[in-house]
């Protein structure tokens, strides 16, 4: 059990959170295989302790970390937030965490820091996801953000779920969530943070530049090449009530984000 | 004794047709008791789909697999098994397809047309089931007297069939290939050991006339 941390209901949605069982048993972690059910039956013998963090690049204090001192003097709150995945499903989750901001702020970025580059472990030991010869990904996971879009509030780096620690599965022991982009460029299990003057590699646009952009936004209006984004399926989904509902702008996160954007082109920079 | 052991024979060639015929029925049957115990994780529709699609092609691939095997291994008895096994590849395949029409899509109009005309992988599955229809229907012995040696010409759409079913499973790859290799080998097998059939059948009698 955490410790309690308040509901921020200013940054929550209403809508009823997807049940525990969900949001553990249906996840994209291929380092734990392709299937939705993989990680949750393959993950469970992740070790998270000890773990450390690398802060590195444009910091002023940059160094490696013990996961306790790198959260410690962070207090927990609770977000709910829907998450939409590219492959057009989408949940509610309660997360318990703290804004990435509030964390990069203490590393004292410099003037050059211009984006945050993410890694997630590389340890095909435990991961057998990452030992497979005829996946079009490279490990270890890498993801990217534009340093305003890091520092915007929404952006969450999450240590929890439904106030208990963040299962493996779910990325433990943190994680990134970042409610109006598509679901992968949320990174879990992350080792490494580093701020940087060049915008990032990231994993699915390396696989599939044409398909996977930097941005990838949730945009309802910019289908991906083989599937359409106008609609998604929240789950959890009965047979008989498909639960097919229209997508919204930035996941309905447009009022919050949408000025981020401002002047670009979204089929361009998708 | 003669007669026993035709009347024995005779069993055993019903035992397993029996065992033939309810063999791949047993899929759906799991299928079916894990959508009641709800059973399929957050998202049923998916892994129905996902499930029965895949029983698809390995049942198109059982169907293509029972001449060269009936060949090699000298099994005539496979041959009567052919058609069933064609009868149930386009059975799990309508099955499939109205799972996702219902599931996914929840017979909404607007989506159905949307996915039919804008998504190729959509579009070249569907297509391979269309195809697979006339086959069925013409599947009969009667049909097959009718129709004669256009029957044969008709039924060699298995082969396009099977190509556009593969190409609808690799069109759906994320980021390992692995299973669409494996299926992909298989198949290249199964259509390149006809093509070297009938490559070695024409070469064979000038030599032997030379």
């Amino acid at each position: 059990k955490l410790r309690e941390g308040d509901r921020n209901a200013a940054l929550s949605t209403s809508e009823a959170p997807a049940p525990y069982i969900s949001v553990t048993t249906h996840n994209n972690f291929y380092e734990f295989g392709l299937g939705k059910q993989d990680p949750s039956r393959k993950a469970q013998k992740f070790r998270t302790d000890p773990w450390s963090v690398e802060i590195a690049g444009e910091v002023n204090k940059p160094g490696t970390y013990a996961l306790e001192d790198l959260l410690g003097p962070h207090a927990l709150e609770e977000r709910i937030y829907r998450l939409r995945c590219v492959e057009a499903w989408s949940m509610v989750i309660p997360w318990m965490g703290f804004p990435l901001g509030d964390l990069l702020k203490r590393f004292e970025p410099t003037s050059r820091a211009k984006y945050v580059a993410f890694t997630t472990l590389h340890d095909p030991e435990q991961m057998p996801g990452q030992r497979g010869f005829f996946s079009t990904l490279d490990w270890p996971y890498i993801e990217g953000l534009r340093m305003d879009e890091a520092m915007h509030p929404l952006t969450l780096l999450a240590v929890g779920l439904y106030g208990n620690a963040l299962p493996p599965q779910n990325g433990a022991p943190f994680r990134l969530v970042v409610p109006w982009k598509y679901g992968f460029k949320s990174i879990k299990s992350i080792v490494r943070i580093e701020l940087t003057e060049e915008m990032p590699d990231t994993t699915w646009n390396l696989a599939a530049p044409n398909e996977y952009g930097f941005y990838a936004n949730v945009n309802p209006t910019v289908d991906h090449p083989r599937w359409s984004q106008a609609t998604e399926r929240r789950l959890p989904s009965s047979l008989f009530s498909p639960n097919i509902i229209d997508t919204q702008p930035f996941n309905g996160y447009a009022e919050q984000v949408a000025h981020l954007y401002n002047g670009m082109d979204l089929r361009k920079w998708f | 004794m003669v007669l026993t052991e035709v009347t024995g024979r005779r069993m055993k060639s019903h035992a397993r047709w029996w065992l033939v015929f309810l063999l791949p029925m047993l899929p759906l049957v799991w299928l079916v008791d894990r959508a009641l115990a709800l059973d399929l994780g957050a998202d049923p529709a998916q892994a129905i789909v996902q499930f029965t699609g895949i029983w698809t092609l390995r049942l198109l691939w059982i169907t293509l697999a029972i001449t060269p095997l009936r060949r090699i291994f000298h099994w005539g008895w496979l041959q009567r098994y052919r058609r069933m096994m064609g009868l149930y590849a386009l059975f799990y395949a309508i099955v499939h397809l109205l799972a996702f029409a219902t599931f996914i899509l929840g017979w909404r109009p607007d989506l159905l047309l949307r996915e039919l005309s804008e998504r190729p992988y959509i579009i070249v599955g569907t297509l391979a089931l269309l195809l697979l229809i006339p086959l069925g229907v013409t599947s009969t012995r009667g049909m097959q007297r009718r129709l004669g040696p256009k029957w044969a010409k008709l039924h060699r759409l298995v082969y396009l069939i099977a190509l556009l079913a593969m190409l609808h499973f690799i069109w759906q790859i994320r980021s390992s290939f692995q299973e669409q290799l494996i299926y992909g080998l298989i198949l290249a097998w199964l259509l390149g050991y006809r093509l070297w059939k009938r490559h070695r059948a024409p070469v064979r009698k000038p030599s032997r006339m030379a």
